[in-house]
């Protein structure tokens, strides 16, 4: 820790470090918090072997808060691992709640619940209208093709998901122009507080592609968490379409929407399978990523849910 | 049959779950109670397959012999290659009901989860 703060200092301009804390472990950062002359900041570093570039992290946090999206502000970033042993982003600390059954449930949110749906259609307006010339080695790809491939590579049958797979080869939107997509934009991503969303967080999977993928992926239904309504478990699909076209958004076809939805819980059902090969595979041995292999028949009944007299 | 003793398998992980539920439980917190309840789960989950598994596997067998499909790899096979296009609606029906058995074992409260 001690090299660490030395690290920060010198990245930050010889500003004091305290309070530096470690957050949380995730699979590919380590996570803390630290003061720097009294601002509290948040520091991720990157872990070893981890192959996603942190760069494009910080790209993303840029040109969205140039569009307006509410981000944490980018304080310094770098992929030269001279400075902190790795590639590093630093960024200003938002206060408030990130757990998406409290933000479901807890009274403290009840303004809040009303006010996320139109909040999430107007940052996602704003985020695909983001300039995205200059961002040719940005990742992209075709995300129907990238999972099909991730699902064969894992050799496990699903029947299920080869019928879901099958309607959606079949009823393929045509794709909207290009534009900076989240990739991960939902509850437990997103800092809430009593009035609403006060920033967008975990920019990891950030892409150029179609930006009906954020709009469907927000509707998937394992981000209601138990919630009712589908979006997010707080808005219903037209407040969020309204909202999002009111700040500037395309034009949206609700039928592209359910293409993405349905997109999205088929792609949260092989991430599923892969977690538990995490297990399997003896990479991360954990009964928790095992029991995850048997959430994915959650995301098959969903698929049948969605589809149902539509295919 | 099997040459084993009582308690049963399903008695036996009863047996702990239960133990996790009374005594681990109450006496953690934090990442250790929220992963002991990860394995309460887990156990009632196994103790569901052992009740329910037999009976499960046999009507899975007939689902896929009236698809003329020996094993889920040949009934996926078949549906990616488009060669049950021609009865899809049946297919649909009879893999949909094999995912309300897999959810009976995994998670039988979702099936009355709002859709």
């Amino acid at each position: 820790m001690d090299d660490l703060t030395a690290a920060l200092r010198e990245v930050l301009g010889g500003s004091t470090i305290t309070s530096l804390t470690r957050l949380s472990g995730g699979a590919s950062r380590d996570t803390f918090r630290f003061e720097a002359d009294g601002r509290p900041l948040i520091v991720q570093r990157q872990r070893g072997g981890y192959e996603r570039d942190m760069a494009v992290e910080a790209t993303a946090l840029r040109l969205a808060a140039a569009a307006g999206v509410p981000v944490a502000e980018v304080v310094a970033a770098s992929t030269d691992p001279s400075a902190l042993g790795a590639s590093y982003l630093v960024v200003s600390a938002v206060e408030g709640e990130t757990i998406a059954r409290k933000i479901l449930r807890d009274a403290e949110f009840d303004s809040a619940r009303v006010a996320l749906p139109g909040q999430f259609g107007a940052a996602l307006a704003r985020l695909h209208s983001a300039d995205v010339a200059g961002l040719g080695d940005f990742p992209a790809g075709d995300p129907l093709d990238t999972y099909r491939a991730v699902l064969d590579e894992v050799g496990q049958p699903h029947p299920a998901l080869e019928l879901a797979y099958r309607w959606l080869q079949q009823h393929r939107p045509v794709s909207l122009p290009v534009a900076l997509v989240h990739g991960d934009f939902r509850l437990g991503n997103v800092i809430v507080g009593p009035e609403g969303l006060r920033a967008v967080i975990d920019w990891e999977l950030a892409h150029l592609g179609d930006p009906m993928e954020d709009l469907g992926w927000l509707c998937v239904k394992a981000w209601r968490f138990g919630g009712t309504l589908p979006v997010a478990g707080v808005g219903t699909r037209e407040q969020l379409i309204a909202a999002y076209q009111q700040a500037g958004g395309e034009a949206v076809d609700s039928e592209v929407v359910h293409w993405w939805e349905v997109f999205g819980t088929w792609k949260w059902g092989i991430i599923c399978i892969t977690q538990a090969l995490g297990h399997t595979s003896g990479v991360s041995r954990s009964h928790e990523l095992a029991a995850i292999g048997r959430r994915v028949c959650e995301n098959e009944h969903d698929l049948f849910l969605a589809l149902e007299g539509r295919w | 049959m099997i040459p084993h003793d009582s308690p049963s398998a399903e008695q036996l992980v009863e047996a702990v779950r239960e133990w996790l539920q009374r005594d681990v439980l109450t006496s953690t917190q934090g990442s250790v109670q929220f992963h002991t309840r990860v394995a309460i789960n887990v156990l009632a989950m196994v103790e569901r397959e052992l009740q329910l598994g037999p009976t499960q596997a046999a009507v899975h067998q007939q689902r896929l012999a009236t698809l003329g499909s020996a094993d889920d790899a040949d009934l996926a096979a078949r549906i990616r290659d488009g060669e049950l296009d021609h009865r899809l609606p049946e297919v649909r029906e009879l893999v949909w009901a094999s995912v309300r058995d897999k959810l009976a074992v995994a998670n039988p409260k979702y099936l009355d989860a709002p859709g």
